[in-house]
Parts: structure tokens; C-alpha cells; sequence
């Protein structure tokens, strides 16, 4: 009788930690999950399925360090696309990504699969906070 | 520019030799073919004579000019690509780097990436790209071209390229073409597919090893 009671507890526990999976977590794996898709489909030709890049031609999106200080003009980069020299991972670049056709939502879900992957971890990037920095593109 | 863009279909003629036996290590021939009947020794023989790329003229990225004599006794691959293209190419140069480094060393070897851009893509142009890529030396030459000569040339590779339309996009397909020594088609692979272009590197072993491409010079 007791051990039904102790076993019934138990399962009724690991339900509400699942559940309690927070909002977070939920809303970070259906942007990445999401992102995972529009970067194949718009950006793996040139930046590689693993981020690598081409060899002089297109960076390598591994770059943390890029990545978190131009975490704010990452959506206008896409947006807008991105021409000049720039330094990645210690190398220099000087090519040009043209202008992505993308919504704010599949520019908040592809920066969140790029800046947790390829050995990045910068957390969720969301919707709104691809429209405020978009609102502020040179 | 607007102008009304041409499309060069793809033919693939010949189609009948395309089968592959895999017990004989040879590789099929493509293209044309028409029997040709001449008396040899007093006795009538039927040969196959089989569709072979035409004689050009390209710049390479060094300025040097490229003709077919340059391709004399080598075997190569070709394709077609702009050094701005958004969309195939880089995956394209991405699979054909490893094709480079495998063969860089072998002096019969080359690799010929004709731009179908010859406005934008000038030979200093070409040379960054070539830069960029990390490729050197005289294996891989990226060539430009009259545009005419450019589109003609890949109508005998069985290449389809378009030129700029409304979009202002130019359009062509991502094929590795594999010629040898006699400037005989040899084998056409999909180049954003790696697992082709590994195929591509293993026929190329094949058709070096073919006694009609050792003693050819
Ligand atoms: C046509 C090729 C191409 C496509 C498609 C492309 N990029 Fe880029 N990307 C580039 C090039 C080239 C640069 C470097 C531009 C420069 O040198 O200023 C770049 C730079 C970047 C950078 C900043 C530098 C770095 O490496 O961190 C990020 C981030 C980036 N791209 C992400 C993306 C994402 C996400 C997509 C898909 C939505 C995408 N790119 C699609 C070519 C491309």
C-alpha cells in the first residue's frame, strides 16, 4: 500500500517538473528547432552545415566573441546584409553577404540557432528584440 | 540590363552509353557519337568517333591565355560559376576544394572554373577569388571569357546556363564536367552533392589508370 503511495508521488512529481520545463526553455527550443530550418535553407550554402565558412571567402560563424559584441546589429547584418572588412576569428575578411529576405520572426529563430551552435551559447534571440534593433539599422 | 536572357538546354545526347559496369575499371563515354568507316591496311573498319570539346581561347586568373593546347596530355574538370553568385557556387567550390588538394601535386591535372560573369568578373577579379580560396599554382585556373565564347563552350558540356534575367540573376547548373585526354566527356556529377564529387575524385583515379590516358600525350 505504502510503496503504491511513495510510487504515485513520485510520478506525480516528475509530471510537474516536466510541465514546469520553464517558458523559457520552450519558447529557446522552438526558436532554435525553427532557426535549424531557415539555416539550411538560407544560409548553409555559403556559411557550411557546421558554421565553417568557405576559406577567405565566407567567416566561419564560430566567432562567440563577434558574435556577443555585435549581438545588437546581428539582425540588421541580415537584414540589410553586410559589406566591409571585418575580423573573425582572427582572420580578416573583406566579402559581401547580400540582404536576406527574412521576416523578423525567422531572423530571431535563425540568430538564435547560430548563436547556440557552432560552440556559441548566447541564449535566445526573440522577436522583439529583433524589432527593436532592426527599428535602429543604419 | 535587360537583356532577354538565352537558354542553352541541357542535351544529354548519347544517352545510351551511359550504363556503368562496375567489373571493367573504365569510364563510360558521353556525348555524340557517329560511326565512321575508313579502309585500313586494304580492309574496310567501322570506328566510333565520339563528340569532343571544341577549340577556345580563356584568360585565366593570372592573365595567361588558356586554349585547348594548354589541355594538351591532361585530364580536367570543368564548371561553371560567377565569384558574386548567392546560391551554388560556394557550395560548389566548397566540394571541389578537396577535389583540388587531392590532385594539386599531379601535373597532369587541372581544374577549369569558367565565369559566366565576364563583366564583373575581370581577371584581378578572379585572382582574389583565387586568393581568397587559398588555391595556388597552375592546378585550378578560373577563367574569363567573351560571354559568347563562355556560353558556347558550356553548350558542348552539356552545361544549361542562362543569363541575367528580370531578377537580375544568372542561372546555370552545378555540374562537374570530367574530360580526358582526348577531350571526350568521361562523366558529369552534381557538384553541391559531396557524395557526387567523391565519386567524381574515385573516376578520376579510374580514368587515369585507362591505358588510352597514361601513353596520350
Ligand atoms: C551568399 C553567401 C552568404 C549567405 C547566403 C549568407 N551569408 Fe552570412 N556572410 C557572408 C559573407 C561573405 C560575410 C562576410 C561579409 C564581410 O566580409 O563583410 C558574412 C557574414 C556573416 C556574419 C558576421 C560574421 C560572422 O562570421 O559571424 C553573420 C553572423 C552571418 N553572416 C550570418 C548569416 C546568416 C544567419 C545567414 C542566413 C540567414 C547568412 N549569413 C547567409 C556570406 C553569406
Amino acid at each position: 500500500m505504502k510503496i503504491w503511495l511513495i510510487i504515485s508521488a513520485f510520478m506525480a512529481m516528475l509530471v510537474i517538473t516536466a510541465s514546469c520545463q520553464n517558458d523559457g526553455q520552450i519558447e529557446f527550443n522552438r526558436f532554435y528547432s525553427n532557426g535549424s530550418v531557415v539555416y539550411q535553407a538560407h544560409c548553409q550554402n555559403c556559411h557550411g552545415a557546421k558554421g565553417e565558412g568557405l576559406q577567405g571567402l565566407i567567416p566561419s560563424l564560430s566567432d562567440s566573441t563577434y558574435l556577443k559584441n555585435n549581438k545588437n546589429t546581428l539582425a540588421c547584418q541580415l537584414n540589410g546584409g553586410l559589406k566591409g572588412k571585418i575580423t573573425i576569428l582572427n582572420k580578416e575578411f573583406e566579402g559581401e553577404m547580400p540582404a536576406s529576405k527574412l521576416s523578423p520572426l525567422e531572423i530571431a529563430q535563425v540568430l538564435t540557432y547560430v548563436t547556440n551552435s557552432f560552440g556559441n551559447k548566447l541564449g535566445t534571440v526573440n522577436t522583439d528584440r529583433v524589432n527593436t534593433d532592426l527599428a535602429k539599422c543604419k | 540590363m535587360k537583356n532577354t536572357g538565352y537558354i542553352i538546354a541541357l542535351i544529354l545526347l548519347g544517352c545510351g552509353c551511359k550504363f556503368n559496369d562496375s567489373t571493367t575499371k573504365t569510364l563510360p563515354i558521353y556525348g555524340n557519337k557517329e560511326p565512321v568507316t575508313k579502309t585500313v591496311n586494304g580492309k574496310q573498319v567501322t570506328d566510333t568517333v565520339y563528340q569532343t570539346i571544341p577549340a577556345f581561347k580563356f584568360v585565366n586568373q593570372y592573365g595567361d591565355t588558356i586554349t585547348e593546347k594548354s589541355l594538351e596530355g591532361k585530364i580536367y574538370v570543368a564548371d561553371f560559376f560567377f565569384t558574386t553568385c548567392p546560391t551554388i557556387c560556394p557550395v560548389m567550390h566548397r566540394n571541389m576544394l578537396p577535389v583540388y588538394n587531392e590532385f594539386k601535386n599531379n601535373p597532369d591535372f587541372r581544374i577549369l572554373s569558367h565565369s559566366i560573369d565576364p563583366k564583373y568578373d575581370t581577371v584581378p577579379v578572379l585572382k582574389k577569388y583565387a586568393d581568397k580560396m587559398g588555391i595556388a599554382g597552375n592546378t585550378w585556373w578560373l577563367l574569363h571569357g567573351n560571354k559568347d565564347a563562355t556560353y558556347t563552350i558550356a553548350k558542348s558540356y552539356l552545361v544549361a546556363v542562362q543569363e541575367k534575367n528580370a531578377q537580375e540573376n544568372y542561372t546555370h547548373d552545378g555540374f562537374f564536367i570530367l574530360i580526358d585526354k582526348q577531350k571526350r566527356i568521361r562523366g558529369t556529377y552534381q557538384g553541391t552533392d559531396p557524395a557526387e564529387v567523391e565519386k567524381m575524385t574515385a573516376d578520376i583515379k579510374i580514368l587515369m589508370a585507362e591505358p588510352g590516358q597514361k601513353a596520350a600525350k
